[in-house]
Protein backbone atom coordinates (compact mmCIF):
# COMPACT_ATOMS: atom_id res chain seq x y z
CA UNK A 1 0.00 0.00 0.00
CA UNK A 2 1.56 3.45 -0.68
CA UNK A 3 1.27 6.04 1.88
CA UNK A 4 1.50 9.76 2.49
CA UNK A 5 4.11 11.28 4.72
CA UNK A 6 4.32 15.28 5.43
CA UNK A 7 7.46 16.41 7.24
CA UNK A 8 6.48 19.35 9.34
CA UNK A 9 8.23 21.64 11.30
CA UNK A 10 6.99 21.87 15.13
CA UNK A 11 5.08 24.84 14.77
CA UNK A 12 1.66 25.89 15.85
CA UNK A 13 -0.77 25.46 12.56
CA UNK A 14 1.55 23.38 10.43
CA UNK A 15 -0.50 20.04 10.39
CA UNK A 16 -3.39 22.35 10.53
CA UNK A 17 -2.24 23.53 7.48
CA UNK A 18 -1.15 20.63 6.05
CA UNK A 19 -4.85 18.93 6.72
CA UNK A 20 -6.51 21.59 5.53
CA UNK A 21 -5.03 22.07 2.12
CA UNK A 22 -5.60 18.20 1.91
CA UNK A 23 -9.24 18.43 2.60
CA UNK A 24 -9.57 21.61 -0.03
CA UNK A 25 -8.04 19.69 -2.35
CA UNK A 26 -10.76 16.57 -1.42
CA UNK A 27 -8.67 14.05 0.26
CA UNK A 28 -10.32 12.00 2.67
CA UNK A 29 -7.88 10.37 4.94
CA UNK A 30 -8.45 6.97 6.37
CA UNK A 31 -5.76 7.34 9.27
CA UNK A 32 -3.18 9.43 10.45
CA UNK A 33 -0.69 8.93 12.26
CA UNK A 34 2.35 11.85 14.18
CA UNK A 35 5.83 10.82 15.04
CA UNK A 36 7.28 13.30 16.92
CA UNK A 37 10.82 14.78 17.94
CA UNK A 38 11.57 17.63 19.79
CA UNK A 39 12.39 19.79 16.58
CA UNK A 40 9.96 18.45 14.04
CA UNK A 41 7.38 15.72 13.41
CA UNK A 42 6.57 13.37 10.20
CA UNK A 43 2.74 12.80 9.83
CA UNK A 44 1.75 9.60 7.72
CA UNK A 45 -1.43 9.92 6.49
CA UNK A 46 -3.87 6.69 4.34
CA UNK A 47 -5.11 8.48 1.98
CA UNK A 48 -7.40 7.55 -1.49
CA UNK A 49 -4.82 9.18 -4.19
CA UNK A 50 -1.33 9.78 -1.93
CA UNK A 51 0.26 10.91 -4.97
CA UNK A 52 -2.26 13.24 -5.58
CA UNK A 53 -2.45 14.37 -2.66
CA UNK A 54 1.23 15.31 -2.10
CA UNK A 55 1.77 17.14 -5.36
CA UNK A 56 -1.29 19.31 -3.46
CA UNK A 57 1.21 19.28 -0.56
CA UNK A 58 4.07 20.43 -2.45
CA UNK A 59 2.19 23.16 -4.13
CA UNK A 60 1.93 25.08 -1.18
CA UNK A 61 5.65 24.45 -0.15
CA UNK A 62 4.38 21.52 2.46
CA UNK A 63 6.80 18.51 2.09
CA UNK A 64 5.38 15.31 1.21
CA UNK A 65 6.81 11.97 0.03
CA UNK A 66 4.82 8.58 -0.93
CA UNK A 67 6.30 5.44 0.33
CA UNK A 68 5.68 1.69 0.58
CA UNK A 69 3.91 0.14 3.62
CA UNK A 70 2.61 -2.91 4.84
CA UNK A 71 -1.07 -2.71 5.55
CA UNK A 72 -2.55 -5.98 7.12
CA UNK A 73 -6.16 -6.77 7.84
CA UNK A 74 -6.76 -8.17 11.33
CA UNK A 75 -9.77 -9.40 13.41
CA UNK A 76 -10.65 -6.78 15.64
CA UNK A 77 -10.19 -8.58 18.83
CA UNK A 78 -7.28 -9.07 21.99
CA UNK A 79 -3.91 -10.83 20.87
CA UNK A 80 -4.85 -10.71 17.42
CA UNK A 81 -1.85 -8.11 16.50
CA UNK A 82 0.71 -10.20 18.96
CA UNK A 83 0.68 -13.29 16.89
CA UNK A 84 0.98 -11.15 13.37
CA UNK A 85 3.87 -9.64 15.15
CA UNK A 86 5.68 -12.81 16.02
CA UNK A 87 5.27 -13.95 13.10
CA UNK A 88 7.17 -10.84 11.60
CA UNK A 89 9.70 -10.99 14.40
CA UNK A 90 10.77 -15.25 14.02
CA UNK A 91 11.45 -14.26 10.28
CA UNK A 92 13.85 -11.70 11.54
CA UNK A 93 12.45 -8.55 9.89
CA UNK A 94 12.50 -4.94 11.67
CA UNK A 95 9.65 -2.91 11.98
CA UNK A 96 10.27 0.89 11.68
CA UNK A 97 6.99 1.59 13.12
CA UNK A 98 3.29 0.72 12.70
CA UNK A 99 -0.20 1.84 13.75
CA UNK A 100 -3.34 0.26 13.67
CA UNK A 101 -6.85 1.49 12.60
CA UNK A 102 -10.32 0.28 12.37
CA UNK A 103 -11.69 -0.06 8.88
CA UNK A 104 -15.50 -0.41 7.87
CA UNK A 105 -14.83 -2.01 4.52
CA UNK A 106 -12.55 -4.30 5.97
CA UNK A 107 -14.85 -5.39 9.37
CA UNK A 108 -11.88 -5.23 11.38
CA UNK A 109 -8.75 -3.47 12.08
CA UNK A 110 -6.09 -2.70 9.43
CA UNK A 111 -2.09 -2.68 10.87
CA UNK A 112 0.05 -0.89 8.84
CA UNK A 113 4.12 -1.34 8.58
CA UNK A 114 7.03 0.52 7.80
CA UNK A 115 9.68 -2.73 7.47
CA UNK A 116 13.09 -2.72 6.29
CA UNK A 117 12.31 -5.20 3.82
CA UNK A 118 9.04 -6.51 1.07
CA UNK A 119 10.20 -9.64 1.45
CA UNK A 120 8.21 -10.40 4.59
CA UNK A 121 5.21 -9.78 2.79
CA UNK A 122 4.96 -13.30 1.29
CA UNK A 123 5.81 -14.53 4.41
CA UNK A 124 2.65 -12.76 5.86
CA UNK A 125 0.17 -13.85 3.45
CA UNK A 126 1.57 -17.28 3.47
CA UNK A 127 0.58 -17.20 7.30
CA UNK A 128 -3.07 -16.75 5.93
CA UNK A 129 -3.41 -13.10 6.33
CA UNK A 130 -4.96 -10.13 3.41
CA UNK A 131 -2.35 -7.76 2.98
CA UNK A 132 -4.03 -5.01 1.90
CA UNK A 133 -3.83 -2.33 -0.98
CA UNK A 134 -5.55 1.00 -1.17
CA UNK A 135 -8.55 -0.29 -3.28
CA UNK A 136 -10.10 -2.50 -0.61
CA UNK A 137 -10.30 0.47 1.66
CA UNK A 138 -12.02 2.35 -1.20
CA UNK A 139 -14.65 -0.59 -2.17
CA UNK B 1 45.40 41.09 -20.29
CA UNK B 2 44.16 44.80 -20.04
CA UNK B 3 46.43 47.48 -18.37
CA UNK B 4 49.27 45.04 -18.38
CA UNK B 5 51.96 47.76 -17.71
CA UNK B 6 49.68 48.08 -14.36
CA UNK B 7 49.03 44.55 -13.83
CA UNK B 8 52.70 42.94 -13.90
CA UNK B 9 54.82 45.95 -12.74
CA UNK B 10 57.83 45.34 -10.55
CA UNK B 11 57.49 45.71 -7.30
CA UNK B 12 60.20 48.79 -7.19
CA UNK B 13 58.09 50.35 -9.54
CA UNK B 14 54.99 49.92 -7.82
CA UNK B 15 56.41 51.12 -4.62
CA UNK B 16 56.92 54.15 -6.44
CA UNK B 17 53.93 54.74 -7.85
CA UNK B 18 52.15 54.20 -4.32
CA UNK B 19 54.48 56.04 -2.91
CA UNK B 20 53.74 59.08 -5.14
CA UNK B 21 49.81 58.77 -5.20
CA UNK B 22 49.95 58.11 -1.43
CA UNK B 23 51.68 61.35 -0.85
CA UNK B 24 49.42 63.32 -2.99
CA UNK B 25 46.08 61.56 -1.69
CA UNK B 26 47.57 62.65 2.32
CA UNK B 27 48.02 66.24 0.84
CA UNK B 28 44.70 66.41 -0.69
CA UNK B 29 42.72 64.44 2.73
CA UNK B 30 44.91 66.70 4.87
CA UNK B 31 44.13 70.32 3.63
CA UNK B 32 40.03 68.96 2.04
CA UNK B 33 38.80 66.87 4.62
CA UNK B 34 38.39 68.35 8.34
CA UNK B 35 38.20 64.81 10.16
CA UNK B 36 41.63 64.10 8.41
CA UNK B 37 43.19 67.05 9.41
CA UNK B 38 42.11 66.64 12.68
CA UNK B 39 43.74 62.64 12.87
CA UNK B 40 46.63 64.19 11.41
CA UNK B 41 47.17 66.85 13.85
CA UNK B 42 46.49 64.43 16.66
CA UNK B 43 49.00 61.66 16.02
CA UNK B 44 51.46 64.76 15.22
CA UNK B 45 51.55 64.25 11.57
CA UNK B 46 51.61 66.48 8.18
CA UNK B 47 51.45 65.32 4.73
CA UNK B 48 55.76 65.76 4.65
CA UNK B 49 56.16 62.81 6.94
CA UNK B 50 54.75 60.49 3.96
CA UNK B 51 57.41 59.95 1.78
CA UNK B 52 58.18 56.09 1.07
CA UNK B 53 55.05 53.13 1.27
CA UNK B 54 56.48 51.77 4.06
CA UNK B 55 55.09 55.57 6.04
CA UNK B 56 52.01 54.30 5.52
CA UNK B 57 52.03 52.80 9.13
CA UNK B 58 52.16 56.10 10.10
CA UNK B 59 49.07 57.09 8.77
CA UNK B 60 45.97 57.30 11.12
CA UNK B 61 43.21 54.45 10.21
CA UNK B 62 39.53 54.89 9.14
CA UNK B 63 37.18 53.35 10.50
CA UNK B 64 33.12 52.31 9.62
CA UNK B 65 32.05 54.90 12.40
CA UNK B 66 34.04 57.27 11.38
CA UNK B 67 31.59 57.21 8.06
CA UNK B 68 29.22 57.52 10.13
CA UNK B 69 30.02 60.13 11.83
CA UNK B 70 30.85 61.76 8.65
CA UNK B 71 27.00 60.99 7.21
CA UNK B 72 25.86 61.89 5.17
CA UNK B 73 29.29 64.07 3.13
CA UNK B 74 31.58 65.21 6.03
CA UNK B 75 34.13 62.74 4.44
CA UNK B 76 34.01 64.26 0.54
CA UNK B 77 37.28 65.33 -0.87
CA UNK B 78 35.43 67.70 -3.40
CA UNK B 79 32.37 69.87 -3.34
CA UNK B 80 29.52 68.19 -4.42
CA UNK B 81 28.98 69.35 -7.42
CA UNK B 82 32.12 67.21 -8.67
CA UNK B 83 29.83 64.31 -7.27
CA UNK B 84 27.95 62.47 -10.03
CA UNK B 85 27.02 59.32 -8.56
CA UNK B 86 26.58 58.59 -4.50
CA UNK B 87 26.12 54.95 -3.37
CA UNK B 88 25.72 53.51 0.37
CA UNK B 89 26.95 50.64 2.00
CA UNK B 90 23.73 47.55 2.32
CA UNK B 91 23.86 48.69 6.43
CA UNK B 92 24.07 45.13 6.89
CA UNK B 93 25.51 45.71 10.25
CA UNK B 94 24.01 49.19 11.38
CA UNK B 95 23.08 52.55 10.24
CA UNK B 96 24.51 53.26 6.15
CA UNK B 97 27.01 54.86 5.26
CA UNK B 98 27.29 56.99 1.99
CA UNK B 99 30.10 57.43 -0.24
CA UNK B 100 30.60 59.94 -3.65
CA UNK B 101 32.24 59.36 -7.14
CA UNK B 102 33.36 61.87 -9.18
CA UNK B 103 33.50 61.13 -12.99
CA UNK B 104 36.93 60.33 -12.99
CA UNK B 105 36.24 58.16 -9.83
CA UNK B 106 33.68 55.99 -11.91
CA UNK B 107 36.24 55.58 -14.94
CA UNK B 108 38.81 53.91 -12.46
CA UNK B 109 36.50 52.05 -10.86
CA UNK B 110 34.52 50.89 -14.57
CA UNK B 111 38.05 49.74 -15.18
CA UNK B 112 39.06 47.77 -12.64
CA UNK B 113 35.74 45.61 -13.15
CA UNK B 114 37.10 45.54 -16.68
CA UNK B 115 40.28 43.64 -15.47
CA UNK B 116 38.17 41.36 -13.30
CA UNK B 117 36.63 40.47 -16.31
CA UNK B 118 39.09 39.90 -18.49
CA UNK B 119 40.83 37.73 -15.82
CA UNK B 120 37.63 35.33 -16.33
CA UNK B 121 38.47 35.43 -20.33
CA UNK B 122 35.83 37.50 -20.62
CA UNK B 123 36.27 40.09 -23.82
CA UNK B 124 34.08 42.53 -26.35
CA UNK B 125 31.71 39.57 -27.56
CA UNK B 126 30.35 38.25 -24.32
CA UNK B 127 26.76 38.93 -23.14
CA UNK B 128 27.42 39.27 -19.64
CA UNK B 129 23.90 39.49 -17.24
CA UNK B 130 24.25 41.51 -14.22
CA UNK B 131 22.24 39.81 -11.30
CA UNK B 132 23.99 42.07 -8.31
CA UNK B 133 20.86 44.66 -7.28
CA UNK B 134 20.91 47.76 -8.60
CA UNK B 135 20.81 50.90 -6.65
CA UNK B 136 21.88 52.29 -3.88
CA UNK B 137 24.28 48.98 -3.65
CA UNK B 138 27.30 49.47 -5.49
CA UNK B 139 27.35 45.81 -6.93
CA UNK B 140 24.79 46.55 -9.96
CA UNK B 141 25.79 49.81 -11.31
CA UNK B 142 29.78 49.05 -10.61
CA UNK B 143 29.89 46.14 -12.28
CA UNK B 144 27.67 46.88 -15.12
CA UNK B 145 29.49 50.29 -16.03
CA UNK B 146 32.63 47.79 -16.16
CA UNK B 147 30.96 45.68 -18.39
CA UNK B 148 30.36 48.41 -21.14
CA UNK B 149 33.41 50.04 -20.08
CA UNK B 150 35.22 47.11 -21.63
CA UNK B 151 32.63 47.12 -24.53
CA UNK B 152 31.11 43.40 -23.92
CA UNK B 153 26.87 43.52 -24.08
CA UNK B 154 25.16 44.02 -20.29
CA UNK B 155 22.27 42.79 -19.56
CA UNK B 156 21.44 44.92 -16.64
CA UNK B 157 18.29 42.00 -14.79
CA UNK B 158 19.63 43.49 -11.34
CA UNK B 159 18.63 40.87 -8.68
CA UNK B 160 15.00 39.12 -8.58
CA UNK B 161 12.15 37.79 -10.17
CA UNK B 162 14.30 35.16 -10.11
CA UNK B 163 12.25 32.92 -12.89
CA UNK B 164 12.71 35.99 -15.41
CA UNK B 165 16.78 35.64 -14.20
CA UNK B 166 16.94 32.29 -15.72
CA UNK B 167 14.63 32.93 -18.76
CA UNK B 168 17.50 35.87 -19.61
CA UNK B 169 20.10 33.52 -19.26
CA UNK B 170 18.37 30.56 -20.98
CA UNK B 171 16.95 32.72 -23.93
CA UNK B 172 19.96 35.98 -24.70
CA UNK B 173 22.93 33.95 -25.23
CA UNK B 174 24.51 34.48 -22.24
CA UNK B 175 28.34 33.51 -21.41
CA UNK B 176 28.95 35.56 -18.65
CA UNK B 177 26.73 36.04 -15.31
CA UNK B 178 27.45 38.31 -11.52
CA UNK B 179 25.65 38.13 -8.81
CA UNK B 180 25.86 37.40 -5.06
CA UNK B 181 26.87 33.76 -4.76
CA UNK B 182 23.81 33.02 -2.47
CA UNK B 183 21.59 34.72 -5.11
CA UNK B 184 22.91 32.67 -8.19
CA UNK B 185 22.27 29.35 -5.60
CA UNK B 186 18.86 30.25 -5.58
CA UNK B 187 18.88 31.05 -9.33
CA UNK B 188 20.42 27.58 -9.63
CA UNK B 189 17.74 25.68 -7.22
CA UNK B 190 14.59 27.37 -9.38
CA UNK B 191 16.13 26.87 -13.22
CA UNK B 192 16.61 22.62 -11.52
CA UNK B 193 12.94 23.02 -10.52
CA UNK B 194 11.95 24.64 -13.91
CA UNK B 195 13.82 21.84 -15.74
CA UNK B 196 15.98 24.19 -17.29
CA UNK B 197 19.48 22.72 -18.20
CA UNK B 198 22.55 25.05 -18.83
CA UNK B 199 24.76 22.79 -20.08
CA UNK B 200 23.79 23.01 -23.57
CA UNK B 201 23.82 27.20 -23.50
CA UNK B 202 27.04 29.47 -24.09
CA UNK B 203 27.37 30.28 -20.14
CA UNK B 204 31.08 30.00 -19.45
CA UNK B 205 32.08 32.19 -16.44
CA UNK B 206 30.29 33.72 -13.23
CA UNK B 207 31.77 36.63 -11.23
CA UNK B 208 30.49 36.00 -7.62
CA UNK B 209 31.14 38.31 -4.56
CA UNK B 210 29.67 40.60 -1.93
CA UNK B 211 29.58 38.11 0.69
CA UNK B 212 31.91 35.28 1.90
CA UNK B 213 31.13 32.02 0.26
CA UNK B 214 32.97 28.70 0.46
CA UNK B 215 34.73 26.58 -2.03
CA UNK B 216 32.61 24.14 -1.96
CA UNK B 217 29.96 26.64 -2.68
CA UNK B 218 31.83 27.78 -5.81
CA UNK B 219 31.83 23.86 -6.81
CA UNK B 220 28.48 23.99 -6.32
CA UNK B 221 27.69 26.38 -8.35
CA UNK B 222 30.12 25.10 -11.32
CA UNK B 223 28.27 22.25 -11.69
CA UNK B 224 25.08 23.63 -11.42
CA UNK B 225 25.45 26.16 -14.09
CA UNK B 226 28.47 24.67 -16.44
CA UNK B 227 30.64 27.54 -15.42
CA UNK B 228 33.59 28.65 -13.99
CA UNK B 229 33.25 30.93 -10.79
CA UNK B 230 35.73 33.43 -10.06
CA UNK B 231 35.43 35.75 -6.65
CA UNK B 232 35.02 39.53 -6.61
CA UNK B 233 35.95 41.35 -3.71
CA UNK B 234 35.41 44.65 -2.60
CA UNK B 235 33.42 47.37 -0.39
CA UNK B 236 31.24 50.08 -1.03
CA UNK B 237 33.26 51.92 1.47
CA UNK B 238 36.60 51.37 -0.35
CA UNK B 239 35.04 51.47 -3.84
CA UNK B 240 32.69 48.61 -4.56
CA UNK B 241 33.43 44.96 -6.14
CA UNK B 242 36.68 45.55 -7.97
CA UNK B 243 39.45 46.33 -5.40
CA UNK B 244 40.63 42.67 -6.16
CA UNK B 245 39.76 39.82 -8.48
CA UNK B 246 40.66 36.23 -9.15
CA UNK B 247 42.63 35.25 -12.51
CA UNK B 248 42.43 31.92 -13.98
CA UNK B 249 44.38 30.26 -11.17
CA UNK B 250 41.52 30.58 -8.65
CA UNK B 251 44.32 31.23 -5.55
CA UNK B 252 43.51 34.31 -4.14
CA UNK B 253 42.23 38.10 -5.63
CA UNK B 254 45.07 39.90 -6.75
CA UNK B 255 44.73 43.38 -5.54
CA UNK B 256 44.34 46.27 -8.08
CA UNK B 257 47.97 47.74 -5.93
CA UNK B 258 48.19 51.15 -8.72
CA UNK B 259 45.11 52.37 -6.48
CA UNK B 260 44.92 50.76 -3.31
CA UNK B 261 47.78 49.34 -0.69
CA UNK B 262 46.87 46.80 1.10
CA UNK B 263 47.61 46.14 4.87
CA UNK B 264 46.91 43.22 6.70
CA UNK B 265 46.91 44.35 10.55
CA UNK B 266 47.11 42.05 13.59
CA UNK B 267 43.94 42.14 15.30
CA UNK B 268 45.42 42.80 18.85
CA UNK B 269 47.68 45.03 18.06
CA UNK B 270 47.23 46.86 14.90
CA UNK B 271 50.49 46.24 13.52
CA UNK B 272 51.00 44.96 10.29
CA UNK B 273 51.63 41.17 10.22
CA UNK B 274 54.02 39.24 7.65
CA UNK B 275 52.71 38.08 4.16
CA UNK B 276 50.87 34.83 4.82
CA UNK B 277 49.59 35.61 7.79
CA UNK B 278 46.42 36.20 8.83
CA UNK B 279 44.89 39.06 10.46
CA UNK B 280 42.69 42.28 9.18
CA UNK B 281 42.99 43.61 6.03
CA UNK B 282 42.89 47.51 5.84
CA UNK B 283 43.06 49.65 2.29
CA UNK B 284 44.18 52.85 1.31
CA UNK B 285 42.72 54.59 -2.01
CA UNK B 286 45.49 56.25 -3.80
CA UNK B 287 43.52 57.61 -6.55
CA UNK B 288 40.02 57.93 -5.26
CA UNK B 289 39.04 61.37 -5.81
CA UNK B 290 35.16 61.51 -3.80
CA UNK B 291 35.82 59.94 -0.96
CA UNK B 292 39.72 59.11 -0.17
CA UNK B 293 40.05 56.39 2.82
CA UNK B 294 43.38 56.08 4.23
CA UNK B 295 43.49 52.87 6.68
CA UNK B 296 40.42 51.62 6.35
CA UNK B 297 39.54 49.28 8.67
CA UNK B 298 37.66 46.36 6.69
CA UNK B 299 36.76 44.25 9.44
CA UNK B 300 37.50 41.13 6.49
CA UNK B 301 40.07 38.57 7.99
CA UNK B 302 42.76 36.93 5.13
CA UNK B 303 46.48 37.11 4.90
CA UNK B 304 48.51 37.73 1.56
CA UNK B 305 48.92 34.55 -0.26
CA UNK B 306 52.63 33.83 -0.17
CA UNK B 307 54.50 34.16 -4.09
CA UNK B 308 54.37 34.89 -7.29
CA UNK B 309 50.58 33.55 -9.63
CA UNK B 310 51.87 31.97 -12.29
CA UNK B 311 49.31 34.21 -14.37
CA UNK B 312 51.77 36.83 -15.14
CA UNK B 313 50.69 39.56 -12.66
CA UNK B 314 52.76 40.28 -10.27
CA UNK B 315 50.07 42.52 -7.85
CA UNK B 316 49.75 40.86 -4.52
CA UNK B 317 46.84 38.48 -3.73
CA UNK B 318 44.62 38.80 -0.81
CA UNK B 319 43.37 34.99 0.27
CA UNK B 320 39.14 34.25 -0.43
CA UNK B 321 37.54 36.25 2.39
CA UNK B 322 36.75 33.49 4.58
CA UNK B 323 34.16 36.19 6.72
CA UNK B 324 34.51 39.69 7.85
CA UNK B 325 35.10 39.81 11.54
CA UNK B 326 31.67 41.20 12.27
CA UNK B 327 30.62 37.57 11.30
CA UNK B 328 32.92 35.51 13.32
CA UNK B 329 30.78 33.53 16.14
CA UNK B 330 32.75 33.06 19.35
CA UNK B 331 31.08 29.60 20.01
CA UNK B 332 32.98 28.49 24.05
CA UNK B 333 35.29 30.16 22.88
CA UNK B 334 36.29 29.19 19.30
CA UNK B 335 35.85 31.41 16.42
CA UNK B 336 33.81 30.00 13.83
CA UNK B 337 32.83 31.54 10.88
CA UNK B 338 29.37 30.95 8.74
CA UNK B 339 31.43 29.92 5.53
CA UNK B 340 32.77 27.17 7.34
CA UNK B 341 29.53 25.75 8.11
CA UNK B 342 28.70 25.96 4.76
CA UNK B 343 31.58 24.21 3.78
CA UNK B 344 30.75 21.32 5.92
CA UNK B 345 27.13 21.05 5.07
CA UNK B 346 28.09 21.02 1.15
CA UNK B 347 29.55 18.29 1.87
CA UNK B 348 26.57 16.36 3.23
CA UNK B 349 24.30 15.35 0.70
CA UNK B 350 21.15 14.77 2.85
CA UNK B 351 21.66 18.61 3.74
CA UNK B 352 20.23 21.39 1.29
CA UNK B 353 22.80 24.07 1.01
CA UNK B 354 20.43 26.65 3.06
CA UNK B 355 21.39 26.96 6.47
CA UNK B 356 20.97 29.50 9.08
CA UNK B 357 22.75 30.08 12.31
CA UNK B 358 20.57 31.40 15.17
CA UNK B 359 22.08 32.73 18.23
CA UNK B 360 20.36 33.21 21.48
CA UNK B 361 20.94 33.14 25.13
CA UNK B 362 20.51 30.68 27.68
CA UNK B 363 21.26 31.93 30.98
CA UNK B 364 25.21 33.22 30.56
CA UNK B 365 25.83 30.70 28.01
CA UNK B 366 25.68 31.14 24.08
CA UNK B 367 23.21 28.71 22.52
CA UNK B 368 23.70 28.01 18.83
CA UNK B 369 21.56 26.19 16.43
CA UNK B 370 21.87 25.45 13.13
CA UNK B 371 19.00 25.52 11.08
CA UNK B 372 19.70 23.10 7.99
CA UNK B 373 17.17 22.25 5.25
CA UNK B 374 16.38 19.05 4.72
CA UNK B 375 17.79 17.84 0.81
CA UNK B 376 14.16 17.32 -1.10
CA UNK B 377 16.12 13.92 -1.68
CA UNK B 378 16.11 12.62 1.39
CA UNK B 379 13.76 10.04 2.43
CA UNK B 380 12.10 11.18 5.55
CA UNK B 381 9.54 9.13 6.83
CA UNK B 382 11.78 7.49 9.21
CA UNK B 383 12.74 9.23 11.94
CA UNK B 384 15.79 7.41 12.81
CA UNK B 385 16.92 8.40 9.38
CA UNK B 386 16.49 12.09 10.09
CA UNK B 387 18.23 12.06 13.69
CA UNK B 388 20.75 10.20 11.52
CA UNK B 389 21.06 13.06 8.96
CA UNK B 390 21.26 15.43 12.63
CA UNK B 391 24.26 13.42 14.39
CA UNK B 392 26.05 13.56 11.09
CA UNK B 393 26.08 17.31 10.69
CA UNK B 394 26.20 17.79 14.15
CA UNK B 395 29.46 15.44 14.53
CA UNK B 396 30.73 17.10 10.79
CA UNK B 397 30.59 20.39 12.59
CA UNK B 398 31.71 19.01 16.18
CA UNK B 399 34.88 17.22 14.33
CA UNK B 400 36.19 19.90 11.88
CA UNK B 401 35.28 23.32 14.33
CA UNK B 402 35.65 21.83 17.52
CA UNK B 403 32.87 23.30 18.70
CA UNK B 404 29.02 21.57 20.14
CA UNK B 405 26.20 23.20 18.06
CA UNK B 406 22.24 21.86 17.93
CA UNK B 407 21.00 21.30 14.63
CA UNK B 408 17.93 21.61 13.78
CA UNK B 409 16.09 20.18 10.43
CA UNK B 410 13.91 22.39 8.51
CA UNK B 411 11.22 21.88 5.79
CA UNK B 412 13.00 22.34 2.60
CA UNK B 413 12.59 25.27 1.15
CA UNK B 414 11.71 27.21 4.36
CA UNK B 415 15.07 29.13 5.28
CA UNK B 416 14.58 32.52 3.43
CA UNK B 417 16.10 33.05 -0.02
CA UNK B 418 18.26 36.04 -0.73
CA UNK B 419 17.80 37.78 -3.69
CA UNK B 420 20.59 39.74 -2.09
CA UNK B 421 23.10 39.26 0.65
CA UNK B 422 22.15 36.64 2.19
CA UNK B 423 21.25 36.82 6.07
CA UNK B 424 23.38 33.99 7.84
CA UNK B 425 23.27 34.54 11.29
CA UNK B 426 20.20 35.45 13.53
CA UNK B 427 20.98 36.93 16.46
CA UNK B 428 18.12 36.89 18.79
CA UNK B 429 20.55 37.37 22.18
CA UNK B 430 19.41 40.70 22.46
CA UNK B 431 15.64 39.83 23.08
CA UNK B 432 15.53 39.00 26.27
CA UNK B 433 16.44 35.39 27.62
CA UNK B 434 15.33 32.24 26.58
CA UNK B 435 15.35 29.86 28.99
Amino acid sequence: MKQLSVFLENSPGRLAEATRILGEAGHNMHALMVADTEDFGVARIIVNDPEGAATALKDKGISAQVHDVCAVAITDKPGELGELLDIIATRNFDISYCYCFVHPVTGGAVNVFRLDSAECIPSIVEAGYRVLELEDLNA
Amino acid sequence: MRDKKQQTMTRSELDELQAERLREICQRVYEKVPAYTKKFDELGITPDDISHVEDVIKLPFTVKNDLRAAYPYDLFAVPISEIVRVHSSSGTTGQITVVGYTAEDLDMWSSLIARALDAAGADKSDIIQVSFGYGLFTGGLGVHHGVEHMGATVIPVSGGNTKRQIQVLADFGVTGFAATPSYALLVAETAQKMGVDFDDLPLRFGIFGAEPWSENLRTQLENAFGIEAYDIYGLSEVLGPGVGFECEQHDGLHINEDHFIIEILDTETLEPVEDGEYGEVAITTLTKQGIPLLRYRTRDISRIVPGECPCGRTTRRLERITGRSDDMLIIRGVNVYPTQIEQILLDIPEAAPHYQIILTKRGSLDDVEVRVELSDEVDFDEIKSLEAITKKVSGAIASALAVSVKVKLVEPGSIERSEGKAQRVVDLRGEGSQE
